[in-house]
């Protein structure tokens, strides 16, 4: 034996599971929604998406070169997926200067300024997507509509609106299911095709990248506060960003609950909130506010919500 | 102008209620409090070290008042220039108490301590010890995690990465007792400062016989019991293979030093001693 | 099929061994055994340098109440009672026996036929087993007697065989099923009588089928023994989790196992048992897997206790080139150790030799609090909480979120894509705040 051997304590082997696998897993879920985006909107959707990927990496090695000088965790690929899921939650005739100022602030403020992936409260996506939103609320809330433009044109189309305002009975007409099902509508670019976010959510519950918890009690939270506040539970969980919040966006490991009961909780809460700013609120949207004011909420849900201990009721039988 | 009217006087009104609700809670729940406590807290290092067993300096001040003596008081931080002024504040004595400084009792560097293999767990000497002796064949000597370094408060203690053994600024070091207590190995001891901050010691604290603690570290102590024999003031014992010297009948005579053939023993801080011949034969 | 309730992880199995027979490892030059064996107080070492022993020879008198007795496991001459490294990684006592022929006390009974009877009741029974130094087999070596003993108030309802095997790469039990079948059943009477419970209940899981079929057919022989199926997934061999598998009852929080009713011995044991009562023949030797991908023969290997390491890593072919670990047990529990020169003892299931690139960590990053650790966690508890406030030592904290229920299985760093050494800060934790506890009585 020319080597020494290695000691260390228990266990000595490892799944092999990794920060980056789980990352690009759900890089991989957005792949769907992002060939939709694209049959949707054309070119639009490629240059914001693009734009806001580059922004987010470009901004992540800049804080680390020159901020905090750590070790560089661009390959961990939550600067890729924070990036995607800006501009998925982005209006595809998006003037690109607004994109990188959403970059910026999902990156450097909502992200590396707690001190990077792991310490932040708020998703960092999230954050930028509502900090556009009440900054340029005009640009941020029309949109084309969804494969009714020339899609590989950049020349300005027709823009209208999503199909919460119908809904709120701001005007316009209500859709087919179908058409919220598949996506035929206006919205933001991710967010419009509730098929391609379920294929998405479907691969990463195979590849055990999220539990079924907080999208699925966000769901069902959205459907039964709909019924009781007689609205149409299936136009509401259709419509607007809801797929791709409680998909994508609720889920994010960082800023939700780490406990099953304590998923549920804050899933149902953020259905609920949802639905109370959807029919309630000043804006058609609620669905991003809902998870942010949850994010605030994860510290306590921690604290309260338990895993059930072993042992700790008897069950006999 | 109604308008700021109302919103002025609304405020001023909520301020006011604020105000006295907040004067009368502080009148029913004030807590009379010994003035003298807050007059010790200011004269101590408040470090928080919790050098003194108390928690936090606050907690010893208090101690220190209620205290009808201050025997069994003291900080260590501060030392006895602290102590008497404490003690003239609250017209007490104060006990006079040598300074005392850490000092490391392993000197197995890489070179004289060989590896023999690679500890691959978190960078915890707690941790490394209830795995296994070390990464030496030592299974006494420092494991260079730096436990000690963590806790000292003072800055006092730094890791060599050259030698991975921890070395104390004594200076700096207030003999608070934390990394004494922080060594899972017990290799940290608080000795006396020493005249002019000579100090001898053994640098070794390993219990295994002389020819395995040889065969592991050139600067172990083998126990061979040399300096126990030079020693003329009964200052040195030897138990379980292990040499130890009384710092309180040690007299710094540099005999044991000398005498020690793998050079165990340590002098800090004395005067080079007269090279001998083949030292600078060796040296040119 | 049935598992237990909460958490688990499912590792590569490498049962690489599985299906070899046991073969007998032949006798060193000396032997070095370790007084510390079992769990709780060592043996107290009865014989001096120059002593004639046998095999069988009482050598070491148990210490306490958790403490076992220990017997030579050579003939020979007694070459002094000195310091050797063990498993644990440190110096501690042992006897070294220098081997001279291989002499047996006449009272064990050497041949190998099955003796059925026995006439003992249950209070010498536990005597014998006490006396002839069995202890757990499944790697706790917790003293077989003391776990045994009735306690006032409990009443024990059914026996539980651990035949899991639940830890990858490991086969000494499943070879023992295969090869003593007959004496693990009788192991099993003698048990069922020693603490009057009329049901036992083999739990085994179902990556053995041939073990399944063959204990279940020679169960039937037997009235109340029965063999249960159970889904693969570690840590199933733990106590608390094998009880709730099979019984679906959980063993309350701050309890002992006995209050399900249930009592589990490892089947390994069983044998051991059934050695003691009807031969006579104290623990002197157990089988031991040596294993691993680089391993020219991966084997099941029936060794005497006392031998060195490396004698059965010969055996199986030597110490590979690519070696970069080895460890004493299984990949999940097992423990690293830092040379072959140390002695099989009583709780050595196997020997384990990772080759290089698995042997060292991935590097730790963020906590990215994706919740993997507490969805594994078979206790219920939170890792990465306890992990942080290991790392942070707020022991209070720790021990009010229930650090003491931790089993150190293992899943939670098992499982961590940020790769924390999240067990490792618990088992400080556990180490701290017992400490605290102990203070505080």
């Amino acid at each position: 034996m020319s080597r020494k051997l290695f000691v260390s304590p228990s266990p000595h082997v490892h799944s092999g599971d990794s920060v980056s696998s789980n990352m690009y897993g759900v890089i991989i879920a957005l792949i769907p929604a992002f060939v939709a985006s694209i049959y949707f909107f054309g070119l639009g959707a490629l240059t914001v998406t693009f734009t806001a990927v580059a922004a987010c990496l470009l901004f992540e090695f800049l804080v680390q070169k020159y901020l905090i000088k750590g070790e560089f965790t661009l390959n961990d690929g939550s600067a890729l997926l924070t990036g995607l899921l800006l501009s998925f939650n982005l209006p595809s005739n998006l003037p690109l200067w607004i994109v990188i100022i959403g970059a910026f602030v999902s990156i450097v403020i909502a992200k590396m300024s707690f001190g990077g992936l792991g310490n932040n409260l708020f998703n960092p996506a999230l954050v930028g997507r509502v900090f556009l939103l009440i900054s340029f609320p005009a640009q941020m809330t029309t949109w084309p509509v969804g494969g009714t433009a020339d899609r590989f044109t950049t020349v300005d189309v027709a823009t209208g609106a999503t199909h919460l305002m119908p809904l709120k009975g701001m005007g316009g007409d209500l859709l087919t299911y179908a058409d919220l099902f598949f996506g035929k509508m206006g919205g933001s670019l991710g967010e419009v095709s509730a098929f391609a976010l379920l294929i998405g959510f479907a691969f990463m519950l195979w590849r055990k990248i999220i539990t079924w918890h907080i999208p699925v009690s966000i769901f069902a939270s959205v459907a039964i506060f709909a019924l009781l506040l007689k609205a149409d539970p299936i136009a509401h969980l259709f419509s607007g960003g809801l797929m791709l919040g409680a998909i994508f966006m609720a889920t994010d490991y960082v800023s939700s609950p780490m406990s099953k009961s304590g998923m549920i909780l804050y899933g149902v809460l953020i259905g609920f909130l949802t639905l109370l700013i959807r029919k309630y609120g000043a804006y058609p949207e609620g669905v991003s506010f809902a998870i942010l004011l949850m994010n605030s909420v994860t510290p306590i849900i921690n604290m309260y919500m338990k895993p059930k201990r072993f042992g700790e009721v008897v069950k006999n039988g | 102008m109604n308008v700021i009217l109302i919103s002025v006087i609304l405020l001023a009104v909520v301020g006011g209620v604020s105000a006295l609700i907040l004067y009368f809670v502080a009148q029913k729940f004030h807590v009379l409090e010994d003035a003298r406590i807050d007059v010790v807290q200011e004269i101590l290092p408040a470090a928080n070290c919790g050098g003194c067993g108390y928690p936090g300096c606050r907690g010893f001040a208090e101690a220190c008042v209620k205290a009808d003596t201050l025997e069994g008081l003291y900080c260590p931080v501060g030392g006895s220039e602290v102590m008497s002024k404490v003690g003239s504040i609250l017209g007490r004595e104060a006990a006079q108490t040598v300074p005392m400084v850490a000092v490391v009792r392993c000197q197995g560097d890489c070179d004289k301590r060989p590896q023999t293999n690679e500890y691959d767990g978190p960078t915890n000497c707690s941790i490394a010890t209830s795995l296994y002796g070390g990464d030496t064949d030592c299974s006494y000597g420092c494991l260079g995690h730096g436990d000690c370094v963590v806790v000292c408060g003072f800055d006092a203690i730094k890791m060599n990465p050259e030698t991975r053994l921890p070395e104390v600024d004594e200076d700096k070091c207030t003999g608070c007792n934390a990394c004494v207590k922080a060594c899972p190995k017990v290799i940290i001891e608080l000795r006396k400062k020493g005249p002019r901050s000579r100090r001898i010691y053994v640098g070794c604290v390993s219990k295994d016989k002389g020819a395995q603690t040889k065969n592991a570290c050139a600067v172990g102590c083998i126990g061979c019991s040399k300096c126990f024999k030079v020693c003329e003031f009964d200052a040195i014992t030897i138990t379980n293979n292990l040499a130890y010297i009384d710092p309180n009948k040690c007299k710094l005579c540099r005999k044991c030093p000398e005498v020690c053939p793998t050079n165990a023993i340590v002098e800090l801080n004395c005067p080079p001693r007269k090279k001998k011949e083949e030292d600078v034969i060796s040296n040119d | 099929m049935r598992t237990f309730r909460i958490g688990g992880v499912h590792p590569p199995e490498n049962k690489l061994s599985a299906g070899q027979i046991i073969e007998e490892i032949g006798l060193p030059k000396q032997v070095i055994i370790p007084l510390a064996q079992n769990l709780g107080a060592p043996s107290t070492a009865i014989v001096n340098k120059g002593d004639e022993v046998k095999v069988g020879t009482i050598i070491g008198r148990s210490s306490g109440f958790v403490s076992s007795n220990l017997h030579s496991s050579v003939s020979g001459k007694v070459a002094k009672v000195d310091q050797s490294l063990d498993a644990s990684g440190y110096r501690r006592p042992s006897v070294f026996i220098d081997v001279i022929g291989d002499e047996w006390e006449e009272s064990i009974d050497r041949s190998t036929n099955l003796k059925n009877e026995c006439d003992l009741s249950a209070e010498e029974i536990l005597k014998k087993i006490g006396e002839f130094g069995i202890v757990g087999l499944g790697g706790a070596t917790f003293p077989t007697q003391v776990k045994l003993m009735p306690l006032p108030g409990k009443k024990a309802e059914i026996l539980i065989i651990n035949a899991v095997e639940c830890e990858p790469y490991l086969t000494s039990d499943h070879a023992l099923m295969m090869e003593k079948s007959d004496e693990i059943m009788v192991g099993i009477q003698i048990l069922m009588k020693a603490i009057n419970v009329t049901r036992t209940v083999i739990g085994i899981e179902n990556n053995k089928p041939d073990a399944i079929v063959l204990m279940t057919q020679k169960a039937l022989k037997y009235k109340g023994v029965e063999v249960m199926q159970l889904k693969v997934q570690y840590p199933q061999g733990g106590e608390k989790q094998l009880i709730d598998a099979v019984i679906r009852r959980q063993v309350p929080n701050g309890a002992l196992p006995i209050a399900t009713g249930a009592i589990v011995q490892n089947v390994a044991t069983a044998f051991a048992v059934y050695e003691a009562i009807q031969k006579n023949k104290p623990l002197i030797d157990r089988v031991v897997t040596v294993t691993g991908k680089s391993i020219v023969k991966p084997s099941n290997y029936k060794a005497r206790i006392g031998i060195p390491m490396q004698m059965l890593m010969d055996a199986a072919g030597g110490l590979p080139e690519d070696t970069g670990k080895i460890i004493s047990g299984g990949p999940m529990m097992g423990k690293a150790i830092v040379s072959l020169d140390i002695p099989v003892v009583k709780g050595t299931s196997g020997i384990l030799v990772l080759p290089d690139f698995e042997s060292q960590r991935a590097k730790m990053k963020n906590c990215i609090r994706c919740s993997k650790c507490v969805s594994v966690c078979p206790m219920g508890l939170e890792p990465y909480l306890l992990g942080s406030i290991g790392e942070m030592q707020l022991w209070d904290r720790a021990e009010k979120e229930d650090v003491m229920n931790c089993i150190e299985c293992g899943c939670c760093s098992y499982t961590c894509p940020s790769g924390r050494p999240l067990v490792d800060f618990i088992r400080l934790g556990k180490t701290k705040v017992s400490a605290i506890i102990r203070a505080r009585k």
